[in-house]
């Protein structure tokens, strides 16, 4: 029975203020109850045994079994990315804890809010090279927002309100917190609401935009003849709003936009302002309206080298505003004229406030002939391609699949690899929250465990997972996850029989000498569907093609839909390493006319 | 901002909650980030709030102060940065424990030295003393060079810790 004893400090506090003894598992539950949490993805081992033992009597918090806990991270992080909560994790030490290292480094680059729970040997043992011990937070002090390790009770409760609030305030990121199993035994002190004010004090990153550089900065816009908004992943880590607001400015404006990978959904890919993804793969009028502009707005983006490509003749005549909510974001790739430091919806609130205090009106002769000029660029129709014959092109699947899912609810997972640059340029997203893919880190295996936790936070939708044959194996044992609680993935294999990525670079770069990159012994996928006892279909030619995408839709269940694609297909444009935005390869033949530079070849 | 190259010496002073692996928090941003540390001095400063105050001696351009700043500020466990060579006149001070070991005209010399620096003498054999100086970098690096040359020495030194001068507190809890 818990034993009651008035808290310390909180004592003149009615009810509330009383304490209650139970074990730390318990307690744990209880403080993730507090904290909204209906899902955890696990895998047990001996250090977390008495969480796991805590679960079984719980019934408010569903256990979702992995296979592999870096597939744990990643299912929460794809949870968190289309629910805009906080995706849990529930790992053992050592291995479980080192397992997961890829998954936190992967929501660390993202910034996706995620809190992991690992076990550790009892604080009597640490520093013993007991059995199962690994440093945890010594290990993954650098791919966490911030951890913890717990060695009293008494912080245990505090440590998990503070955990979930690091994870999702400021720019979120995964933050875990290392249990030892005696802290998970003993009886620890649990606090009903009194103490959330004092457990979250110390982290309070900004996020009201301060009016001045509001101010300024609409100055600069009022002064724009040739201008681009470069929306980026903040848009949607700031919530629907965001998207909504930044619709509203583009309208307001009239002004251009492009997005980064992370950003995709922000604005509807409909919107005649859209102009694509820019960067490395990014569309020709996209990158090259960047290099053009006299104005940059950023709003929640950072500048990454796959945007920027060469620094020094990235956007080389514009002034730039750069909108982020980490202040370490700004200067750190590009020096920027003007910073504003804020939530993305408060600072878009703001900004379009000030502008219609200021009754914006946008340059409209010096508009429309920026537009005119846009509209030149986009005529090259940069991702044009022939689907002739009867050979898959990967692009024409992409197209295809987004035509034929158009009309409902879905959310899009990839690996890593061409499939997800074509993902990105070929499929349209017209909502946030719907596209999942590891921009930062560029983890091939996110695809598959995302699309589960994106599946799990959303059961009645169609979840895809666009992936590459090479990028699906590795982490392919969550088959039996999504098996077991049947739930209905699509994995659309785009199946070049190569890591076409890799491929496409040694092509380009190292003189077509393909070392390493072909998917040898490739399982027959259909009977790899079949002993998971999903439904396996494959599609050899482009006749195949809708009825396997039809087929596939149609399936209650899990699919695996092997696409056999061309094989030495590029994707294109692209910026090589080290060249400028103005320095595109749009095609087969441009590759052979503008060699990757020597400095180039360096980068990755 | 400015957009020089030109590298330049910052001290920093940081106010961080005095909690396992703060430090080991500080230094990784540094080694992390392939930032300089020319010095890292830290010490509890007040015990009641358990707060620790580290100066950090670093160095880089514009751009790369700038990160380093925002790059602390963001730590969880960490109140507040503040770039002493920024905003004030800061006063640094080092403090060294100089061991020299010598005989006959050059330990006599040792000592002139010594007392020109206003070092204290801690420690003395016949062959041997130990000697504190205090003062900014250079002037312990002007000590230590000049024992360097009267005998074999061993020396401990502090790193830098600062303070700014006049009314104004550097550092507040949040
Ligand atoms: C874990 C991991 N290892 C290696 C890489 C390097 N890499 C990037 S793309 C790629 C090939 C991906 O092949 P596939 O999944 O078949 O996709 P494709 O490019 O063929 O569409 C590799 C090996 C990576 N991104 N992630
Ligand atoms: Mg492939």
């Amino acid at each position: 029975m818990p034993k009651s004893a008035p808290a310390a400090e909180d004592a003149g506090n009615s009810a509330s203020t009383t304490t209650t003894m139970m074990p730390g598992a318990e307690l744990l539950l209880k403080a993730l109850e507090d904290e909204g949490v209906e899902v955890v993805f696990g895998y047990p081992g001996g250090a977390v045994l008495p969480i796991y033992d805590a679960l079984f009597k719980n019934n408010k918090i569903k256990h979702i079994l992995v296979r592999h806990e870096q597939a744990a991270v990643h299912a929460a992080e794809g949870y968190a990315r289309s629910t805009g909560k906080t995706g849990v994790v529930l790992v053992t030490s050592g291995p479980g804890a080192t397992n997961a290292v890829t998954g936190l480094t992967d929501a660390l680059m993202d910034s996706v809010p995620v809190v992991c729970l690992t076990g550790q040997v009892p604080t009597h043992l640490i520093g013993n090279d007991a059995f199962q011990e690994a440093d945890t937070t010594g290990i993954t002090r650098a791919c966490t927002k911030h951890n913890y390790l717990v060695k009293e009770g008494a912080k245990l409760q505090p440590t998990v309100i503070e955990a979930f609030h690091v994870a999702a305030s400021g720019r979120p990121g995964p933050v875990l917190i290392d249990l030892p199993k005696d802290i998970l035994m003993k009886e620890a002190p649990y606090q009903k609401d009194v103490i959330r004010a004092a457990a979250t004090a110390r982290y309070r990153p900004a996020t009201e935009p301060d009016p001045a550089a509001i101010s300024a900065a609409v100055d600069m816009m009022i002064r724009a003849e040739r201008p681009v908004i470069y929306g980026g992943g903040g848009l949607i880590n700031s919530g629907p709003r965001a998207s909504k607001l930044l619709t509203d400015l583009v309208h307001m404006t009239g002004w251009p936009t492009t997005l980064t990978l992370m950003g995709l959904g922000a604005l509807p890919a409909s919107d005649r302002h859209f102009l694509g993804m820019l960067g490395m793969h990014g569309t020709y009028e996209a990158n090259l309206t960047m290099h053009g502009c006299d104005l940059m707005l950023n709003l929640g983006a950072r500048f990454d080298d796959r945007v920027t490509g060469l620094i020094s003749g990235f956007s080389p005549n514009s002034t730039k505003i750069h909108c982020d909510i980490d202040p370490s974001s700004v200067n750190k790739n590009v020096a920027v004229d003007l910073a504003v430091i804020g939530d993305a919806t408060k600072i878009l609130e703001a900004l379009i406030a000030e502008m219609k205090k200021r009754k914006f009106k946008p340059h409209k002769t010096s508009l429309d002939k920026w537009w005119s000029q846009i509209e030149m660029w986009r005529k090259r129709d940069c991702l044009s391609f022939n689907q002739t014959g009867s050979i898959i092109k990967p692009q024409h699947a992409i197209k295809r699949l987004c035509e034929m899912t158009a009309d409902s609810d879905v959310y899009v997972t990839t690996e890593v690899g061409q499939h997800q640059m074509w993902a990105a340029q070929y499929f349209d997203f017209h909502l946030p929250n719907r596209w999942m893919t590891s921009g930062g880190l560029g983890t091939m295996g996110y695809g598959l465990p995302a699309a589960l936790g994106v599946q799990v936070a959303h059961p009645g939708a169609t979840v895809i997972d666009i992936a590459g044959e090479a990028s699906f194996m590795m982490n392919m044992q969550e088959l039996s996850t999504l098996s077991q609680y049947n739930l209905p993935v699509k994995m659309f294999i785009i199946n070049n029989e190569w890591m076409g990525m890799v491929r496409q670079w040694q092509e380009l770069i190292h003189g077509g000498r393909y070392s390493e990159s072909y998917s040898a012994s490739l399982p027959d996928f259909r009977k790899l569907a079949d002993t998971f006892n999903m439904t396996g279909l494959v599609a050899r030619s482009s006749d195949e093609l809708e009825d396997v995408i039809t087929q596939m839709l149609d399936t209650p269940g899990p699919v695996i839909a092997d696409i056999r694609v061309a094989k030495e297909e590029n994707c294109f444009p692209m910026i090589p390493s080290g060249a400028a935005h103005n320095d595109m390869l749009l095609g087969p033949e441009d590759q052979a006319e503008k060699p990757v530079s020597e400095e180039g070849m360096v980068l990755v | 901002m400015k957009d020089t190259s030109v590298i330049e010496r910052h001290i920093m002073s940081v106010l961080v909650d005095n909690e396992p692996g703060v430090l080991a928090r500080v230094i990784g941003l540094f080694s992390g980030r392939g930032y300089n540390i020319e010095s890292l001095t830290v010490s509890e400063t007040d015990p009641k709030l358990a707060l620790s105050r580290i100066s950090i001696v670093t160095s880089g351009t514009p751009m790369v102060i700038e990160q380093i700043k925002a790059q602390l500020a963001r730590l969880v466990p960490i109140h507040a940065v503040r770039d002493l060579t920024e905003h004030d006149v800061a006063i640094e001070r080092e403090l060294a424990l100089v061991k020299i070991i010598n005989h006959g005209e050059e330990r006599i010399e040792a000592l002139r030295i010594a007392d020109t620096f206003r070092a204290r003498t801690l420690d003395s054999t016949l062959d041997s003393f130990v000697f504190e100086v205090t003062g900014n970098s250079s002037k312990v690096d002007a000590f230590v060079n000049l024992m360097r040359s009267l005998g074999s020495v061993e020396v401990a030194r502090t790193g830098v810790s600062a303070i700014s001068r006049g009314n104004n507190i550097d550092l507040e809890a949040k």
